[in-house]
């Protein structure tokens, strides 16, 4: 191993990973939840899938910056059209990668 | 009769967990490459790198963590900024545990170690249009998994198998992530609870350092919605339309 101490770091970083991913999953599943809470969860999704992924299509560099002309973004917007259109999430990843191949070409 | 029923059952499971995963996979293969390729320039052995990936299986904190140990950081910097990089899987496993009722504490260990942005968002929808359950969703984990530690290894032989931004591969997660976002949009609340969390989530991105903006966008855009459903005019205006 070139790094000293390299099983413990990675030791430590697993566990801080594996304790959020594991806890909420032993303590709620096994629960019966207030309504609101319910109600919470089931928008939770919604609100993470956007919270991921608008930053990711109009903001870039570091430190962060808002920039709205990237082939991430531009792409996008067909890409959530046919999403929309065909409700088919092959047919969605496909579309996106062959126009963000094809943008490649221009940017 | 009973262990016959589980066999003939599994078959089926793993083809429609592997099958599901593919979109995942593809986007994997190409970050997970990428991850092995840079740890390897950074001075990692392929098997430091595999071992990054078995035990922690989160790529963004594994791209830091590989930066941290190239700048010389100790373990409780690199530790402590695993954690908070990775704190936003919790609200995911909360969020999937409505789905995983009535599983023992193995199962639901086993499925909790496969949670990552991609697998909830996509599991998330496979649960909500129903023909999905928690088997096939352990698979669907554990593909993934796979694939990420096989990619990372393979990068960290120096191998970039696939060139840099062929066939728009590095676009699979972002297309990904678009549609399902579409798929959870089952209702004007949803939309409106996706469009805040949206613009908080960039307008945060711009303020805070690291990626803390993806739960507080998302607590602050779910709470907002539960406030909003609750409320007299929500369901009047539903009710109108």
């Amino acid at each position: 191993m070139i790094h000293d101490n390299y099983l413990y770091i990675v030791l430590g970083m697993g566990l801080v990973t594996y304790i959020p991913r594991w806890l909420p999953l032993v303590f709620l599943s096994r629960r019966r939840l207030p309504e609101w809470f319910e109600q919470w969860l089931d928008l939770i999704p919604a609100a993470i899938l956007s919270a991921l992924i608008l930053p990711i299509l109009i903001t870039t560099g570091e430190p962060r910056h808002l920039d709205l002309l990237r082939p991430e973004l531009i792409v996008a917007v067909p890409t959530l059209a046919f999403a929309v259109k065909t409700r088919s999430l092959a047919g969605t990843v496909i579309v996106g990668m062959f126009l963000f191949w094809f943008a490649g070409k221009f940017f | 009769m009973k262990s016959e029923e589980r066999t003939a059952d599994w078959t089926a499971i793993i083809k429609d967990g592997v099958i599901g995963a593919w979109p995942i996979c593809l986007g994997y293969l190409a970050i997970g490459l990428a991850f092995g390729v840079i740890a390897q320039k950074a001075g990692f052995h392929p098997v430091e790198i595999g071992l990054m990936s078995l035990l922690v299986y989160a790529g963004s904190s594994q791209f830091i963590a590989v930066s941290m140990l190239s700048a010389g950081a100790g373990i409780v910097p690199i530790v402590i900024t695993t954690f908070t990089v990775n704190l936003r899987h919790m609200l995911m496993s909360s969020s999937l545990s409505t789905f995983m009722r009535n599983l023992g504490i193995g199962r639901l260990s086993l499925f909790a170690y496969g949670v990552t942005d991609e697998s909830f968002a996509l599991n998330s929808a496979k649960f909500r249009d129903g023909k999905w359950d928690w088997r096939r969703a352990l698979v669907l984990n554990h593909a993934t998994n796979l694939t990420w530690i096989a990619s990372t290894v393979a990068g960290g032989f120096g191998g970039q198998f696939i060139p840099a931004g062929a066939l728009g591969i590095d676009y699979a997660l972002s297309a990904m992530f678009i549609c399902l976002l579409v798929f959870q949009l089952r209702g004007r609340l949803y939309v409106i609870v996706a469009i805040i969390a949206g613009i908080l989530a960039v307008a945060l991105s711009l303020l805070l350092p690291g990626n803390t903006y993806i739960v507080a966008a998302s607590v602050i855009a779910a709470t907002l919605g539960v406030f909003l459903k609750r409320s007299k005019l929500f369901a009047w205006a539903e009710q109108k339309s």
